[in-house]
């Protein structure tokens, strides 16, 4: 058996009758990610030695049995935009590269006080912003597939490290797909949960309104496990949803009667045509099962990229004013100190960063907020009624994740290209329900293909059910290597 | 031409609650900088604001005092500006809902009604505290923040631009000050920031409807301050219309010292604030019940006190006023009141000797070392005679410094007063006997010798005879 490929849910049963130690297992991973990083470049920071002292302890009180959770002893990775305390934070961002939070993120603690192990921290587009990973300032993340070619993004260093075993699972953030995407690209399972399922206390916020932590699995039932483990109230995020048990999976998956939505939308425009045979594929294998598809429409669609572009922006315009070099971060040499605020931002932040910024600023600007940010938010608005009214209809959609599999560095070389890559993935966050990326094939290239489900609020369970399902058909059968 | 000022100010409070607006930080006066923060008031990168319900609370009340229909639904903003003691770079405030509007402030000018209408009152974060080693950010080599100050509950008090002079807007402040102490949400320091005023200041020709252009005013730390900026600008701005020339929209900051305003930026320079509601706080709801409770927890406001005074006590307008101008003064008076038969004695030796005392020593009437018992025991005394009122202001003295009761102190100085006829009488007729010059010319008509007679009887006695009675058995006697 290969350890680097095995799942989370197989692991936890290999620790469980004694035949591996968690060290041993961390071991093999800091064994995997020596061997790996150099062509693959998912972390950005190690914390390898603590991540040992944790394994051990984790052994220990296995040995007492004192298990702090049933996954104790598992390690994870986590995005480097989560805050870890004495562990630097970066955001692949220059302006953050020395950033050392003096406080654990909420998803942090609760990886902590469950007994996981803390591998290191993961590369991302600079704060988030970016479909390729190719905007973080500190490093480059190739696809585990193929090193040619990007891994997604933003999270792409957290989908790369999953794809290449260098971790079981991770942590990633989704603001407009960034966990869905990479994942799709990397041919791994990506869940973005329904908004205020995570609490977002000490996850760097590009757009507060969007931005949702989710994790990443080799597996369906890997990837919900985590996210039931980091799911829950949190008192310091008031847009935290009040306390209710995450139920995830179940043994006997079906999909018999569920009723099942293909929006055109997602499935028009020239969509590639192995994205859209695959699609079907599982499309096919669903309504064999006894699921009811129908076709249906979702006409706001063609305004989402716009939409979310327009709300993105603006939040990100005012949560990334706070970079001054003044307290923390990157500090330029200036002759005054508007001269250093000024050098400070100008040498820290990425082009990316300073369009969103100029782009939201612009669109709070007086004169322009009608026109801009205040249409988009009745959009927005306009976006959830419709999609509480599909799902009236059906209990969840199906769309390819991403118009493209992974493409090669350079090769989006415009930014309305790159943003062009949140088409199908957008819309679950400015309607905040959750969305479930599945690995659904390969194309020609031997490139995996993402399908998406998405479903209405707190419907994770439901979602995570379906992928599941149609994982074994994939693979026949729960224990298969990947 | 004759031109009017109108005038309308915003009022930032500060909040005394115990802790942050959105963290658990403290928010006390005076500690070591930097001390009280955490990474929330700090801005750091993924801290998120938590509301302070308190807070809440106590902005709504101070709206309520202050007349205001309540937002049942309301929300937060952010208010987007740069300056390094804004740690998140924004501002969370409130924009186009705020908790309260719609009120007025009923206050006194020159001894009759007057009112200012309130336009809102909203809730928002303090920033920290900037200290420059030069004049400014830029004249500076160096500058100091604490944060210890950043995130403390703040309400900013918007008035209609009602106000006519700046004695009324003087007249107004010390209303409104008067009014949120009594609530008990903010204690109302100028000196120390927890109150602080600008104020926006335009002139029209008399009689004309529409406003002129209006110039805010901005650093003055004292009501003083804010009555003497307003008059200068009501000056210079008439200077400058009665020149020819216009006013030009700008912000101009009070020089204390030169006594004069001086421009700080001009219209177009003004900021662009980019409101847009703060999406890490979900909007609130205010049930009324809620709002009900809060209103019934507000305790009998100045103005309604005064009036109450005046109608129960039988005391004038300025004493009334005098008393009710704090909550603790008035709170003595009515205490010493429900022991003492004489209200109008209780509100002279308040608001007279007690007061001297007070501000003499630097004490708040709330730890008086005289308590109200005490000071109606004392004048117990001097209603029945026992002691003068002359003796009785000695008396409290001492009581100030030793705090012991008055009956202890009359005793030990022996000042009981001495009413009575026979010992008084035998002084009396000898003293008479004593100035057979005086006693005659007394006898043939010069009223004024008795005067004379008193201060010869009063020696004698040491001052404790009982005026009333001395005078009267003069009369008797010089008669005879």
């Amino acid at each position: 058996m290969n350890l680097q490929t095995t799942s989370a849910v197989e692991l936890q049963r290999l620790l469980n009758d004694g035949s591996l130690s968690s060290r041993e297992l961390v071991d093999r991973c800091a064994e995997r990610i020596s061997d790996q990083e150099p062509s693959i470049g998912a972390f950005l920071t190690l914390s390898l030695d603590t991540a040992k002292a944790e394994a051990a302890a984790s052994d220990e009180r296995r040995r007492r049995g004192a298990l702090l959770s049933p996954w104790d002893g598992i390690p994870v990775a986590v995005k480097d935009n989560i805050c870890t305390r004495g562990l630097r934070t970066t955001c692949g961002s220059r302006m953050l590269e020395r950033f050392v939070p003096p406080y654990d993120a909420a998803v942090v603690e609760r990886l902590r006080t469950a007994g996981l192990p803390v591998l290191g921290k993961t590369n991302l587009d600079e704060f988030a912003m970016g479909s390729s990973t190719e905007n973080s300032a500190l490093q480059r993340t190739c696809n585990p597939r193929d090193t040619q070619r990007v891994p997604g993004g933003s999270s792409g260093g957290s989908a790369a490290a999953v794809a290449a075993g260098e971790s079981p699972w991770a942590l990633g953030s989704d603001t407009g797909g960034s966990i869905r995407q990479p994942a799709a690209f990397c041919g791994v399972v990506g869940i973005k949960p329904t908004y205020g399922t995570v609490s977002r206390y000490g996850l760097v916020a590009y757009a507060s309104s969007l931005d949702q932590i989710g994790t990443f699995g080799r597996r369906v039932r890997d990837a919900a496990s985590l996210l039931q483990l980091i799911a829950g109230h949190d008192a310091r995020d008031s847009t935290s949803l009040p306390a209710e048990t995450l139920q995830l999976g179940s043994d006997d998956p079906s999909v018999r009667g569920l009723r099942v939505g293909l929006p055109l939308e997602y499935l028009e425009h020239g969509l590639n045509a192995e994205i859209h045979q695959a699609v079907m594929d599982a499309v096919r294998r669903l309504e064999e099962a006894g699921a009811v598809v129908q076709e249906l429409r979702l006409p706001l669609t063609d305004y989402a990229v716009e939409t979310y572009y327009l709300i993105a922006t603006a939040e990100a315009s005012s949560n990334l004013a706070r970079y001054d070099g003044v307290r923390y971060g990157y500090r330029a040499e200036a002759d005054d100190s508007r001269g250093m605020f000024e050098m400070s931002r100008t040498e820290g932040f990425g082009d990316e960063v300073k369009r969103r910024i100029m782009l939201g600023t612009y669109a709070l600007s007086a004169g322009y907020y009608d026109a801009y940010y205040k249409k988009a938010q009745q959009i927005r608005t306009m976006m959830r009624r419709e999609y509480e009214s599909a799902f009236e209809q059906v209990d969840v959609l199906l769309t390819p994740t991403s118009p493209t599999t992974a493409f090669a560095f350079g090769d989006k070389s415009t930014p309305l290209d790159m943003y062009l890559q949140d088409i199908f993935t957008v819309t679950s966050n400015l309607v905040g329900i959750p969305a479930v990326s599945l690995p659904c094939g390969e194309d020609s290239h031997k490139l995996p293909i993402g399908l998406q489900i998405m479903g209405p609020h707190f419907s994770e369970a439901r979602l995570v059910e379906t992928a599941e399902w149609l994982e074994r058909q994939r693979n026949g059968g729960d224990s298969h290597d990947l | 031409m004759t031109y009017e000022p109108v005038i309308g100010l915003e009022i930032h409070v500060e909040l005394l609650t115990a802790t942050k607006l959105f963290c658990g930080c403290l928010t006390g006066f005076g500690a070591q900088p930097n001390s009280q923060c955490c990474p929330v008031c700090l801005g750091l990168p993924g801290a998120l604001p938590v509301l302070n319900r308190r807070a809440v609370e106590f902005a709504v009340m101070a709206g309520l005092a202050l007349g205001c229909r309540i937002h049942t639904r309301s929300k937060f903003d952010r208010k987007n500006y740069f300056y390094p003691d804004l740690p998140k770079a924004y501002q969370i405030s409130q924009f186009d809902l705020p908790f309260c509007v719609d009120g007025a402030v009923s206050f006194e000018l020159d001894g009759g009604p007057s009112e200012a209408g309130i336009t809102r009152v909203h809730l928002e974060e303090e920033a920290g505290k900037s200290v420059h080693s030069g004049d400014s950010i830029l004249g500076s080599t160096y500058s100091s923040i604490d944060y210890n100050r950043s995130g403390i509950p703040l309400i900013e008090i918007v008035t209609e631009p009602d106000l006519r002079s700046p004695e009324a807007a003087k007249a107004f402040l010390e209303q409104l000050r008067t009014t949120l102490q009594y609530t008990g949400v903010s204690d109302c320091k100028m000196q120390e920031g927890s109150l602080r005023c600008d104020a926006n200041v335009s002139l029209r020709p008399v009689g004309q409807e529409p406003f002129g252009t209006k110039v805010e005013v901005k650093n003055m730390n004292s009501f003083r301050a804010v009555e003497r900026a307003l008059a200068y600008e009501i000056h210079r701005q008439t200077g400058v219309l009665t020149g020819g020339d216009t006013v030009s929209q700008e912000t101009r900051a009070w020089d204390e010292a030169r006594g004069v305003t001086v421009s700080m930026r001009s219209k177009e320079e003004s900021h662009d604030y980019r409101y847009f509601p703060e999406p890490d706080l979900m909007p609130v709801t205010m049930e009324a019940p809620w709002i009900e409770g809060l209103r019934a927890r507000l305790p009998e406001l100045p103005l309604a006190r005064k009036r109450r005074f005046c109608r129960d006590f039988s005391l004038s307008h300025d004493e009334a006023y005098q008393l009710t101008q704090s909550r603790e003064t008035a709170d003595f008076f009515e205490a010493a009141a429900a022991l003492h038969p004489s209200p109008k004695a209780v509100s002279n030796w308040i608001n007279g000797e007690l007061a001297r005392l007070l501000n003499e020593a630097g004490v708040a009437i709330t730890v008086s070392p005289v308590t109200p018992e005490m000071l109606s025991k004392l004048l117990d005394y001097v209603k029945a005679g026992t002691i003068s009122s002359t003796a009785a202001k000695d008396v409290l003295e001492d009581m100030f410094v030793t705090k012991r009761s008055a009956e202890l102190v009359i005793k030990e100085k022996g000042l009981e007063q001495i009413s009575d006829s026979d010992a008084i009488g035998s002084v009396v007729q000898a003293i008479i006997e004593a100035h057979p010059e005086e006693a005659a010319a007394f006898r043939a008509g010069k009223d004024k010798v008795l005067g004379f007679f008193v201060g010869q009887v009063m020696r004698e006695m040491r001052g404790k005879a009982n005026p009333q009675v001395v005078n009267e058995l003069l009369r008797q006697k010089l008669r005879n």
